[in-house]
């Protein structure tokens, strides 16, 4: 019984080191500058402000390059956005749909039901304008990449000028984090770029936090749900075990 | 044992006709077990528990899932995004994977431990790697189903191993494919043998507990059951433990479900398959990593696939590679000392075959692959001829009073 209580708590520690991506980070470029997301963790939940914020800095700044097909408008409410806001951000697409009755395909305002439009129509158009490179899809990215949201936001700050000795292909920029350093996407961020409503500093820093934040809750939209579901299901669990092995050692009393 | 007859007049009806009543009074309430059985038999009872899991939640996304190489992927996100507890089902599912190796590989540990594939549950034994093939076969073509970049790859080196037959090697690929690459053929008979095998899987596990219900159960002394003392009926005394066990059970899977449902995933698992673009490394799940060590460790590839294979088929001939007459690892000294060796092997096997094959991880595969089969072809039949094992207990009721010590009342309470 003990050893196997040792093992269970093994398997537990185990599983709580891992409750941290950057456990896992790559290493390329040296320690990921920003790991420390309030979402993660056993109890973590989104920064509600900075996934406002960040969902500005996917539209005015990554929606040019990146689409972000998991994601439909409606879910957008997620973020504390009403119901007319949504729309509102919805309409300010155009989603192709077709064909009418004249058998035309069309483009119309974009729905609460649409997800996100790809910025290109397809992939090789997308390689077409990024210097040869397909910008990915983002509603995926911090789950996809070892590093995680750490990975991202490396990414996102880690441009520099490429030492003396390196060299950089035509229309290539450098990045300290990119496996082999040199990245087809240029700079995205820079200070001042976008202006927060609620008045915080548009550094690039704030904006790259609030952006990875943004897709970490495109990735996992269930992430709270599932934290808040599993401490419940957890005590509910633990509870009955404790129950079942009192009456265990009860009903083994009576063995001689 | 009695065969009482129900007392309800449906009840009556029905056993007349097909005794299920006697059978379950047989087989789970009055079926004699050994009094001693420690906590590591619970681990049975988990896989079939762990099994019925696998396939409640996996029916549940089959519902959902579409397996077609260019919805694949995006039938999962949707079951993970728009279906309700879609997230919840296809985390226990993927994670409920896992659980079932780590119970059933502490279920085969706990049989060579207390050797509990000597003679007479050989047949037993056998089914049981059975098992773990087909185990092996259904979370294989499961893990392709998301059609994610580990997917597609895992895919790729796996049915390629088949290439490494002679003469014939090539053509049998083509054929697991159904074409002239891993596309949309291989991903429909996957989807379709996922599905199927969980039910073969149920077959062998009744022929399983056939077996075992037979022979019965061995023990942690490995010595037989000789009079009605040695036993207790397994209701209330194991229902009430496995129950418990089932609980502590779900309280690790639901930690790993609910709080870190991706920690034992690959990463790029989340990328969509792209058969234009290979992985820096391709590792298979953790499950499958000592295998993948051997596979490696060989220079050869042919040597390698049959290396790979022989290390689970060796099992088989286990009962016979064991020439001591005690079972229980208890009762001999060295084994037991060889066996947490050999334990550690396997570990170091798994966590080098997540280790790129390169510099020093291909000398330590190869050392602890040596080891792996000289444990079983050298060290299992000399070590049975040289051992001086200790004395084994008259019986298994003898046993378990001598552990109780003479404080307890136990003459007092023997009179039923």
């Amino acid at each position: 019984m003990r050893r196997l209580i040792a093992a269970a708590s093994a398997a537990l520690v185990l599983g709580l080191a891992g409750l941290t991506p950057a456990a896992f980070a790559a290493t390329e470029g040296g320690a990921l500058p920003h790991t420390d997301f309030p979402h993660v963790g056993i109890f973590g939940k989104y920064d509600q402000p900075a996934l406002k914020r960040g969902l500005q800095v996917y539209r005015e700044v990554c929606a040019a390059c990146h689409g972000l097909k998991y994601i439909a408008f409606r879910n957008l409410v997620a973020l504390g956005l009403g119901n007319d806001e949504a729309k509102a951000i919805a309409e300010g697409y155009q989603i192709p749909d077709g064909p009418n009755d004249e058998g035309e395909m069309f483009e119309r305002p974009g729905r609460l039901s649409d997800h996100f439009p790809n910025p290109f129509a397809n992939e090789k158009a997308a390689r077409a304008s990024n210097n040869g490179a397909n910008p990915p899809d983002l509603s995926l990215v911090t789950k996809g990449r070892d590093g995680h949201e750490g990975y991202i936001y490396a990414i996102l700050t880690g441009y520099e000028e490429p030492p003396a000795d390196f060299a950089l292909g035509e229309g290539m920029a450098y990045n300290k984090y990119f496996p082999g350093h040199q990245i087809a996407m240029p700079p995205p961020l820079s200070d001042g770029q976008v202006t927060y409503e609620d008045g915080t500093e548009a550094s690039v820093a704030n904006m790259a936090h609030d952006v990875v934040t943004f897709m970490a809750w495109a990735a996992e939209p269930e992430l709270e749900e599932r934290k808040a579901v599993g401490l419940k299901v957890l005590i509910f669990i633990g509870l009955l075990t404790a129950v079942l092995y009192a009456i265990n050692v009860r009903v083994w009393s009576r063995v001689t | 044992m009695s065969t009482p007859v129900p007392r309800n007049k449906v009840a009556q009806w029905i056993e007349y006709r097909l005794p299920v009543f006697s059978w379950m009074n047989h087989n789970l309430t009055d079926f004699p077990e050994p009094k001693n059985l420690n906590y590591w038999w619970n681990f049975g009872s988990l896989a079939g528990i762990m099994l019925v899991w696998q396939i409640v939640t996996g029916i549940v996304l089959a519902m959902h899932y579409t397996p077609h190489v260019d919805m694949a992927f995006d039938s999962v996100e949707r079951i993970m995004r728009e279906v309700e507890w879609g997230w919840l089902m296809r985390y226990a599912h993927m994670n409920g994977g896992s659980m079932f190796f780590a119970v059933v590989y502490i279920h085969i540990f706990r049989g060579l431990y207390y050797g509990s594939y000597k003679s007479p549950r050989e047949i037993l034994w056998w089914l049981g790697i059975v098992l773990l093939f087909l185990m092996m076969g259904a979370a294989f073509t499961g893990y392709v189903l998301p059609w994610g970049q580990m997917s597609f790859w895992a895919a790729t080196v796996i049915t390629n191993l088949f290439s490494a037959i002679p003469w014939i090697g090539g053509g049998v690929v083509e054929w697991l494919w159904g074409g002239f690459g891993v596309d949309n053929p291989l991903l429909n008979r996957f989807y379709a043998l996922h599905y199927l095998l969980p039910f073969i899987i149920v077959g062998v596990v009744i022929l399983h507990i056939w077996a075992l219900h037979h022979r019965r159960s061995n023990n942690p002394l490995g010595i037989d059951i000789k009079s009605a003392k040695d036993t207790i009926p397994f209701h209330p005394y194991y229902t009430i433990r496995d129950m418990f066990g089932m609980g502590a059970m779900l309280f690790v899977l639901f930690v790993f479900v609910f709080f870190v449902p991706n920690m034992l995933g690959e990463t790029i698992n989340y990328v969509e398959a792209n058969p234009l673009q290979t992985p820096s490394h391709i590792v298979p799940e953790w499950y499958f990593l000592p295998y993948y060590a051997i596979l490696r460790a060989i220079p050869d590839k042919l040597g390698g696939v049959i290396a790979m294979l022989v290390s689970i088929l060796v099992l088989f001939i286990l009962p016979w590679l064991d020439t001591s007459k005690v079972r229980s690892a208890r009762f001999r000294p060295i084994y037991k000392q060889l066996f947490w060796v050999f334990l550690a092997d396997c570990i170091v096997l798994g966590w080098v075959g997540a280790q790129p094959a390169e510099g020093v991880y291909i000398v330590i595969s190869r050392i602890c692959t040596a080891y792996y089969f000289a444990h079983f072809l050298i060290i299992m039949p000399i070590l049975g001829k040289l051992e001086r094992p200790r004395p084994l207990p008259e019986s298994i009721h003898e046993a378990v009073l001598k552990k109780r010590g003479p404080a307890q009342p136990a003459a007092a309470m023997e009179k039923h």
